[in-house]
């Protein structure tokens, strides 16, 4: 499952990792891939609901399993929360890494009702950015909590 | 448009907090960065690199590479229609290496096969017989530009004299968005290039050269950017994916894998650096005396114009009476070395500011206040005899930064482990941490200096669309993350009062905008765009349901002229641009971790056109200071990268880097539309010295060089410790 959609993947490698397997097989280019190490946390995708790399997993561990990624997180044209704060808050730049920040810290707001600002930093700290030096990023985390509370 | 006789204004005009077209997509995941890009019938490419930094080939055999099924292409030298080499001012750079090999890593053969697997299997396959000849390293390069500054009376003394010397490591861009590209056959004969550039212009030249085709036949169309620093100013893999897909006829991409990107794009230079500085008892400037080498690696990419910056700058945004610059960039078998934001006025900004801190210390005289008393101002002559014209705040920067109020001191009673030097490491509670506070400041031009006229070109349409104006801006300017396609629009609705702006992609079907560097795209291709807009304006009479307006323009700035080769005298900047820094950090004296607690920072952008984004280059940019002060270094053995990954290879994260506190001062740029100024780069200059000021000042230790490692904080922890 896919984005809550079974998906039958054609022409798989037993070495394809996850990653590979969404942007090459399954036209799902939204992960991105940076590193291919487990350093940037840009092809973060949710596995059975727990965030991993998935330059990290085999494609052939996701078999059976729930995979949702940043192409799954919008409702339609609804932007989840998370989303519509990175683009308020300015923590959009280039855009390479705000697919695994913006699942980092919906991951985040899954997990924690009302997080510290290092919680939210311990929380975003596997994910890598070279344009925006945080600071809006954590704004938008902020501004996401801050909507949610109102 | 708006109703004349009301003046309500349409909104998102420039000034206004406007967020980024691009933001649902880049959010969602539906946009489209080169990496991401597809054809039907698409192969890939890969390339062959030299894993030695110096050697001979003595042959290369593709037979069994070619032989293996799904390969399309496999070329060499030999295969390269048209120019052999490449390269932005000088085409030194051989698209395919034929005798030599010169770097780690310089191209020698590229592959195309049907899918990436089978690519790379071929590029296995292919044989090279290297016979490696000595590296040259640093101690014996080739001078490929030296740049003398002789300005006042070259025989003075002072009362008093401090000097050092001072190293950088090489930095490296580490934009996210690996080299990538799509390169389509076209049915002309030429190709449509898609992809991640900083300068259409200048890559479709270079592609055209060296592929045999026309200009026309040579379309370039940018793809999305995942951030560039300056690092895809030169040429990666679009010659090689035009020469696969013009052999091949089919779409050829290529994509870099981060490895790869360590090799595949120039980096910032490694500097080593004398210093003298002579002043008065009383703290005035006398004279500075610097010699500054640079290792341009293995090819000349930007190395002219970087050590020209390294030069004009070296001594710092102050009046001195006396200055002997000897500025030198050598060749050497290092990786090549070319842009990097601050471009020369990085690596030197980290010696002044070093240097001014000795003086100070030597003087007894508050840091920031010698800084004051030596401060350039408007009316003040620069070392190269030009006249400052326009704004230099810096006293004003320093005072402003001054009054800012400090962090509470949190490393005295630490509420929580991740405050401290090692965060959860937790490898102390306190003891050992002492606390650091550190100033700086550095300035840079803006634009492209030395009588390089950098000029932007600009396409403006206004059409009607279901009864309402729209308007298309159509420009050769590269988006690569900071926003230039929201200021664009922006300018656009300011100056037609139209409220829809639709910025095109950029493409080569439009004259040149110039490079996306030099913090120079919204001055420039901001600038050419309001020309445009202004001719439209003058003939909106004729829009009509059946007619468009439309009209180019072009702004160039000033001229400049070269420095003199003897003297290092001329006008040869446009405009300059200033920022101060502030570092607070906890040092651990033990184990030499580090915690930087805050960064304080005043910049004069001229005006701010978009706050959101203009805040957003000072964050970033610092954290780019930050990363060369305490982490980012390319670590080099006998020419050879030993660390070309992000595991080895570090970068801030969201832990490292601390809060910004900005102040922003707007003084109108009197040569700039609005009043505006470059604002990217002045945030990587003089951050790197406040940290290791900071670092200085809570540990007692010289730190001559960055990026400061652990172990240069335990060196001589024990005098300090007892101090």
């Amino acid at each position: 499952m896919v984005n809550g959609t079974a998906r039958v993947a054609d022409g798989v490698l037993e070495s394809d990792s996850l990653l590979t397997m969404l942007r090459e097989r399954l036209d799902l280019p939204g992960s991105k891939g940076a590193c291919e190490q487990g350093e940037c946390g840009s092809c973060s995708v949710y596995l059975d609901g727990v965030l991993v790399c998935s330059c990290l997993v085999l494609a052939a561990q996701a078999d059976g399993h729930g995979v949702l990624t940043v192409e799954g997180l919008a409702d339609g044209d609804r932007l989840d929360p998370v989303q519509q704060a990175f683009i308020d808050a300015g923590a959009v730049q280039c855009g390479f890494c705000t697919p695994g920040l913006v699942l980092a810290a919906h991951d985040l707001l899954g997990r924690h009702r009302d997080p510290s600002d290092l919680e939210i930093r311990e929380a975003l700290a596997g994910n890598l950015c070279r344009c925006t030096g945080y600071e809006k990023v954590l704004d938008a985390v902020r501004l996401a909590l801050a909507r949610r509370s109102r | 448009m708006a109703s004349s006789g009301t003046r309500t204004l349409v909104r998102g005009r420039i000034g206004e907090l406007v967020l980024r077209p691009d933001g649902v997509p880049k959010v969602t995941g539906a946009f489209q960065f080169a990496s991401d890009l597809s054809r039907e019938g698409m192969a890939w490419g890969v390339t062959v690199r030299s894993p030695h930094a110096h050697a001979r080939i003595a042959a290369i055999d593709v037979s069994e590479a070619a032989a293996l099924h799904g390969v399309l292409a496999v070329l060499t030298h030999a295969d390269v229609p048209g120019r052999k080499t490449y390269g932005m001012e000088h085409h030194d750079q051989p698209v395919l290496a034929w005798d030599e090999v010169r770097y780690e890593g310089e191209p020698v053969v590229i592959v195309a096969a049907v899918d990436l697997e089978t690519a790379r299997l071929a590029a296995a396959r292919v044989r090279v017989h290297y016979e490696e000849l000595p590296v040259v390293t640093w101690d014996d390069g080739i001078v490929l530009r030296h740049v003398p500054i002789r300005h006042g009376d070259q025989e003075v003394s002072a009362e008093v004299v401090v000097s050092g010397t001072y190293e950088v490591g090489m930095q490296d861009q580490a934009f996210l968005g690996p080299e990538s590209g799509l390169a389509i056959p076209a049915e002309d004969g030429g190709i449509d290039l898609h992809v991640a550039t900083q300068w259409l212009h200048v890559d479709q030249e270079q592609v055209a050269a060296s592929t045999g085709l026309t200009l026309e036949q040579t379309r370039l169309h940018l793809a999305g950017v995942g951030g560039a620093f300056g690092g895809r100013e030169d040429v990666s893999m679009q010659i090689h994916a035009s020469l696969l897909a013009l052999r091949s006829g089919r779409p050829v991409k290529m994509v870099y894998t981060r490895e790869e990107s360590f090799y595949g794009h120039v980096h910032r230079h490694p500097a080593r650096m004398r210093y003298e500085h002579g002043a008065t008892r009383d703290g005035r400037l006398v004279y500075v005396k610097a010699d500054v080498l640079l290792d341009g690696g293995a090819y000349a990419s930007s190395s002219p114009a970087v050590v020209s910056n390294a030069a004009t700058f070296a001594v710092g945004p102050y009046r001195v009476e006396s200055a002997t610059i000897d500025a030198t960039v050598t060749l050497t078998n290092n990786p090549p070395c070319g842009a990097m934001r601050g471009f020369g006025a990085v690596q030197v900004a980290f010696a002044h500011e070093a240097q001014m801190d000795r003086l100070a210390a030597a003087l007894g005289i508050d840091p920031v206040d010698l800084r004051i008393a030596n401060a350039l101002t408007t009316g003040d002559r620069m070392i190269t005899g030009q006249l400052v014209e326009g704004p230099a705040p810096v006293a004003e920067l320093l005072e402003r930064l001054r009054a800012m109020p400090l962090p509470p001191d949190t490393a005295m009673l630490p509420s929580d482990q991740r405050d401290l030097p090692g965060g959860l490491a937790n490898v102390t509670h306190g003891e050992g941490v002492r606390r650091g506070v550190g100033y700086a400041i550095g300035f840079k031009n803006i634009g492209f200096s030395e009588g390089f006229d950098d000029y932007a070109t600009a396409r403006v349409r206004v059409s009607l669309v279901d009864g309402a104006p729209r308007v298309e801006v159509h420009t050769a300017a590269c988006e690569v993350g900071q926003g230039l396609v929201t200021v664009l629009a922006q300018i656009a609705r300011t100056e037609l009062e139209i409220a829809d702006v639709v910025v095109l992609q950029a493409d080569t079907l439009v004259g040149s905008a110039g490079s996306t560097s030099a913090s120079r795209q919204t001055w420039m291709t901001g600038g050419a765009v309001r020309l445009a807009c202004e001719a439209v304006r003058a003939r909106l009479h004729e829009l009509s349901p059946e007619r468009h307006v439309e009209e180019t323009a072009e702004h160039h700035h000033r001229p400049t002229v070269p420095l003199d080769p003897v003297t290092g005298q001329g006008d040869s900047v446009v405009a300059l641009a200033f920022a101060a820094h502030r570092a607070v950090a906890d040092v651990d004296c033990e184990l030499g971790l580090v915690r930087v607690v805050e960064i304080a920072t005043s910049q004069d952008v001229g005006r701010i056109i978009n706050p959101i984004q203009c805040e957003g280059q000072i964050q970033g940019g610092i954290a780019q200071g930050l990363g060369l002060a305490v982490m980012e270094e390319i670590q080099l053995g006998a020419g050879r990268i030993r660390n070309a990954s992000f595991t080895d290879y570090l970068i801030p994260t969201v832990l490292d880097m601390p809060t910004v506190r900005l102040d922003i001062l707007e003084t109108p740029h009197p040569l700039a539309p609005y009043g505006l100024n470059g604002v990217g780069e002045p945030p990587t200059i003089a951050s790197t010295p406040a940290v290791v000021a900071a670092l200085r000042d809570a540990s007692g230790i010289a730190l001559a060089r960055v990026p400061v490692r652990p172990e240069d904080l335990t060196t001589s922890s024990s005098s300090v410790s007892s101090s």
